[in-house]
C-alpha cells in the first residue's frame, strides 16, 4: 500500500472579479501548494502544474468530460443545454462527432478558405488604416475579423450575427459557478439559445461551409441526422470568442513588446509561432474541469472517483517547471507543447481554423504597420472562463 | 493533423510484451512502450503499420482494449504465400523484441447507429472484435456472422461466446458458405453493415447489400480493390506547386518512385493504396484514383491521392510539394 498524502487546501476564489482581472499570482501560488489543490469554496479539486494538466488532459479513462467539463456535474445537475456531442462527451459517443469535425476544419479545408483571409484581413486592415492611426483595436480588429469570415465559412445567414458574441460568452461563463457573471446573461438565454439552434437547422446553412459538410456527412451515415446540429451549434460555441480573444491576446502581446513585433515585421512567417506563443501566454481559455472516473493519484494524493478537477491550462502554460522564463512573450520560444488549446482526444477542433485566422490577420498588419503601441488605458472583460479583452487602444505607424 | 493520417514519421518503438496463440495459424501480438507510458489513442477499427526487424512493413488491425492506454493487440494469420511478414512473425518474432508501430489510422471507423450487423471472415475478425465490443457497450443492437475454415482456425472464440446467440460461428466444413442473404434480412434503413475478409466474401457482401439503402454497407480490404487497366497508357506530368519542379511519369513507373528520382521524398508504406500515408494534396488535375481508401464522394472532389498506386486521367496534374 503507497501512502496517501494529505492535499493542501486554499479559500481563493478563481471566479471572483479580483481573479478575473489578474489570475497571475493566484496561478502561481496554486503551483506551488503542490500538485493538486482542494479549493474548499466550491469543494473540487484543481491543477496548476504542466505535468499533472497535461497527464490529466490525456487521460481521457481516468478524467472523463462526460459529465461536464463546468462546475456543474452531471451526474446529479442537470446541464443548462444539451450536452457537446464534442466537448462533454466521452468515447465511445465522442469519436463519429469528432471524426467529422475534424475533417470538416482539418487542413485540405482550410487550404480552400486560406487564399479568401487573406484578402479579407488585407481589405479589413486597408479599411481602418484608410482612416485613423490611432483605434481600439478590439472592435475594429479581433472581433471584427472573425466576425467578417468565420460566420461566411460556417454557412450562417447575415441576420442575428451579433447574437454569436453573446451566446458564447454566456457558454463560457456557464463553465463557471452560478456567480453574478451567469446571472447577468441568464436574461437572454432562452433567446440566445433558440436564434442559435435555429442556425444549426439544415435549411438555416449555405449549400456550401462548415454547416453544410457537417451535414453533408450525415448523410453518408458518418453522424446521425441528429447529432448534425448539436456539431453545427459547437462551431458556434467554440468557434468565436475564443478566437476573438486569441486575437486580442496576440495584439495586446504586441503592442506591449515592440521588439517582438520587429521581429514579426522582419519574419512574417513567425505569425504561427506568434499566435501560438501568445495563446501559452495569454491562455484565452483559462480552465476546464473533469470528473474522476475512479480515485485517481495525482502525485501523492488520491482525488476520490466522481469529484471534479479544475485544470489550470493557463498556469500550466507558465509553469517554470516546464518553461524558461515563462511569463516573456518571445518568439524564439518553441511554443509546442502548451495546453492553450488543451491536449489529447478533446484538443481543440477547430484550432487549424484559429491558426489561420491569426496568420491572415497577423500578415496582414505586419506589410502595414511599423509599430503598434498601447494609446491608453486597456480594460479587460470577465469571463469564467476566457481571459478577454474589453478594450485594446492602440497607436499605429504606417509602414 | 488530419482526419485519417498522423504524421507518418511518428514511429514508435514499441516491444512485443505478448505473444499468444488464438487459433491455429492466429497469434495476438501484444505491444507496449518501453516505459509503459501511454500510447496514442485509437478507435475501433483502425490498424497500424508494423515495421518488423526484418524490414518489412504490414499493416494490422487492433484488436485489443481503447480502455487499455498503455497496451495495443494486433491479431496476425499466418500467410504461407504471403511476402514473409506474417511468417516473421510467427516463427521469429519474439517476447522482448522491439518493433516500430506506424499509426493508428482508422479507414474503418465505427459510425453512429442502433443497429448493426457484422460479418466476418477468418483474420477480418480482428478489426471487428473491437467494434462488437463497442456495441455492446453503447446497447446497440447487434448481431456478428464469423465464418472460417474449421473450427480450430478461428480466433477468439472464447471471447464471443459470452455474447451468446448474438454471434453466429459459422466454419465452412460444419455448416458451409456463410448464408449472406439469411443472416442479412431484408433491406431496410436504419442499419450498418461491417464487413471484413477475404475479397470473394466482400465481393459478395457487395451484391448481397445491392439493394440496401446507400452507405448501409461499410468494408476494409487489406489487398486494394483491382481497379482494372489504368486511365491512360501514356506519359503523364506532375508538377510540384512548391517548387515548379515538373516531372513525367511513364506508365510502369508510380507517382511515387518519379518524384523520388527527383529527390522529392513522399512518406508511403504499403505502396498498395491501403495504408494512407502517401496521401497528396492535388492543386489541379484529375487523379486516376487506384487505392482502396477514398469512398465515392472523396474521389469525385479530386482534391487529393495517394500516390504509391494513383495516376492521372489528364495529361497533367498539380500536386501540393
Amino acid at each position: 500500500m503507497t501512502a496517501t498524502a494529505t492535499i493542501p487546501t486554499s479559500d481563493v476564489d478563481p471566479f471572483s472579479h479580483e481573479v478575473l482581472e489578474d489570475p497571475l499570482a493566484m496561478h502561481a501560488a496554486l503551483r506551488e501548494a503542490g500538485p493538486v489543490v482542494h479549493l474548499a469554496r466550491y469543494d473540487v479539486y484543481a491543477m496548476a502544474r504542466y505535468a499533472e494538466v497535461h497527464a490529466a488532459l490525456v487521460d481521457w479513462q481516468g478524467f472523463q468530460s462526460a459529465a461536464g467539463v463546468g462546475m456543474s456535474n452531471f451526474r446529479y445537475e442537470e446541464p443548462w443545454r444539451p450536452p457537446s456531442l464534442l466537448l462533454e462527451a466521452d468515447p465511445p459517443r465522442h469519436d463519429a462527432p469528432r471524426r467529422v469535425l475534424q475533417k470538416v476544419l482539418g487542413p485540405r479545408a482550410l487550404r480552400r478558405l486560406s487564399e479568401r483571409w487573406r484578402a479579407d484581413a488585407e481589405a479589413l486592415v486597408d479599411e481602418v488604416l484608410a482612416t485613423r492611426t490611432e483605434f481600439d483595436a478590439v472592435p475594429v480588429l479581433t472581433s471584427a475579423f472573425p466576425l467578417r469570415v468565420f460566420p461566411d465559412a460556417v454557412g450562417l445567414g447575415p441576420e442575428g450575427r451579433e447574437n454569436l458574441l453573446p451566446y458564447g460568452d454566456h457558454a463560457f461563463n456557464a463553465f463557471g459557478p452560478s456567480n453574478d457573471l451567469v446571472a447577468r446573461g441568464a436574461p437572454r438565454v432562452a433567446e440566445l439559445s433558440g436564434w442559435v439552434a435555429a442556425q444549426c437547422r439544415r435549411e438555416a446553412l449555405a449549400p456550401e461551409g462548415f454547416g453544410a459538410d457537417i451535414w453533408a456527412a450525415s448523410d453518408r451515415g458518418e453522424i446521425t441526422p441528429e447529432m448534425a446540429p448539436l456539431v453545427v451549434r459547437s462551431l458556434l460555441t467554440a468557434g468565436v470568442d475564443t478566437t476573438v480573444h486569441g486575437l486580442s491576446a496576440v495584439l495586446y502581446a504586441f503592442a506591449t513588446h515592440p521588439d517582438q513585433w520587429a521581429r514579426l515585421r522582419s519574419d512574417p512567417s513567425l505569425a504561427r509561432v506568434a499566435f501560438d506563443e501568445a495563446v501559452r501566454w495569454e491562455s484565452p481559455v483559462q480552465t476546464f474541469f473533469r470528473t474522476a472516473t475512479t480515485d485517481v493519484r495525482i502525485g501523492d494524493a488520491v482525488v476520490p472517483e466522481g469529484r471534479k478537477i479544475l485544470m489550470f491550462l493557463a498556469a500550466a502554460n507558465r509553469d517554470p517547471r516546464r518553461w524558461a522564463d515563462p511569463d516573456a512573450f518571445d518568439l524564439s520560444r518553441d511554443p509546442s507543447g502548451h495546453v492553450g488549446f488543451g491536449m489529447g482526444i478533446h484538443q481543440c477542433v477547430g484550432q487549424h481554423v484559429a491558426r489561420l485566422e491569426a496568420e491572415s490577420l497577423l500578415t496582414a498588419l505586419a506589410r502595414r504597420v511599423r509599430t503598434i503601441e498601447l494609446a491608453g488605458p486597456t480594460v479587460r472583460h470577465h469571463n469564467n472562463t476566457l481571459r478577454a479583452w474589453e478594450s485594446i487602444p492602440v497607436r499605429t505607424t504606417p509602414a | 493533423m488530419t482526419a485519417t493520417a498522423p504524421p507518418a514519421t511518428d514511429v514508435a518503438t514499441l516491444r512485443v510484451v505478448g505473444k499468444q496463440v488464438r487459433a491455429d495459424g492466429v497469434l495476438t501480438l501484444d505491444l507496449a512502450a518501453p516505459s509503459g507510458g501511454r500510447l496514442r489513442d485509437w478507435t475501433p477499427g483502425s490498424h497500424v503499420d508494423l515495421v518488423l526487424p526484418n524490414g518489412l512493413t504490414r499493416q494490422y488491425s487492433l484488436c485489443g482494449d481503447r480502455f487499455d492506454p498503455a497496451t495495443y493487440r494486433v491479431g496476425v494469420l499466418l500467410e504461407p504465400d504471403g511476402r514473409g511478414g506474417s511468417a516473421y512473425v510467427h516463427h521469429e518474432l519474439a517476447v522482448g523484441d522491439v518493433v516500430g508501430v506506424g499509426g493508428p489510422r482508422n479507414n474503418f471507423p465505427l459510425v453512429p447507429s442502433e443497429s448493426y450487423l457484422f460479418v466476418a471472415g477468418g483474420i477480418g475478425i480482428t478489426p471487428l472484435l473491437p467494434m462488437v465490443r463497442q456495441a455492446a457497450v453503447l446497447g446497440a443492437d447487434w448481431r456478428l456472422l464469423y465464418g472460417g475454415r474449421q473450427r480450430r482456425s478461428m480466433a477468439f472464440l472464447d471471447e464471443l461466446a459470452a455474447y451468446g446467440d448474438r454471434v453466429l460461428v459459422r466454419p465452412q466444413d460444419e455448416t458451409g458458405l456463410l448464408d449472406l442473404a439469411g443472416f442479412l434480412g431484408a433491406p431496410r434503413a436504419g442499419v450498418r453493415v461491417y464487413a471484413c475478409g477475404p475479397a470473394p466474401l466482400l465481393a459478395a457482401m457487395e451484391a448481397a447489400c445491392a439493394d440496401w439503402p446507400p452507405y448501409t454497407l461499410r468494408t476494409e480490404r487489406f489487398v486494394a480493390v483491382d481497379g482494372g487497366a489504368p486511365a491512360r497508357t501514356t506519359p503523364f506530368e506532375v508538377e510540384l506547386a512548391r517548387t515548379g519542379t515538373t516531372v513525367t511519369v511513364d506508365p510502369g513507373t508510380s507517382v511515387l518512385d518519379a518524384l523520388g528520382r527527383v529527390g522529392v521524398e513522399v512518406l508511403s508504406s504499403c505502396r498498395r493504396g491501403v495504408c494512407g500515408n502517401c496521401e497528396t494534396t492535388v492543386l489541379a488535375g484529375r487523379p486516376d484514383h487506384r487505392d482502396a481508401l477514398l469512398d465515392d464522394d472523396e474521389r469525385a472532389a479530386d482534391d487529393c491521392m495517394y500516390v504509391c498506386v494513383s495516376r492521372s486521367r489528364d495529361d497533367r496534374l498539380v500536386l501540393d510539394l
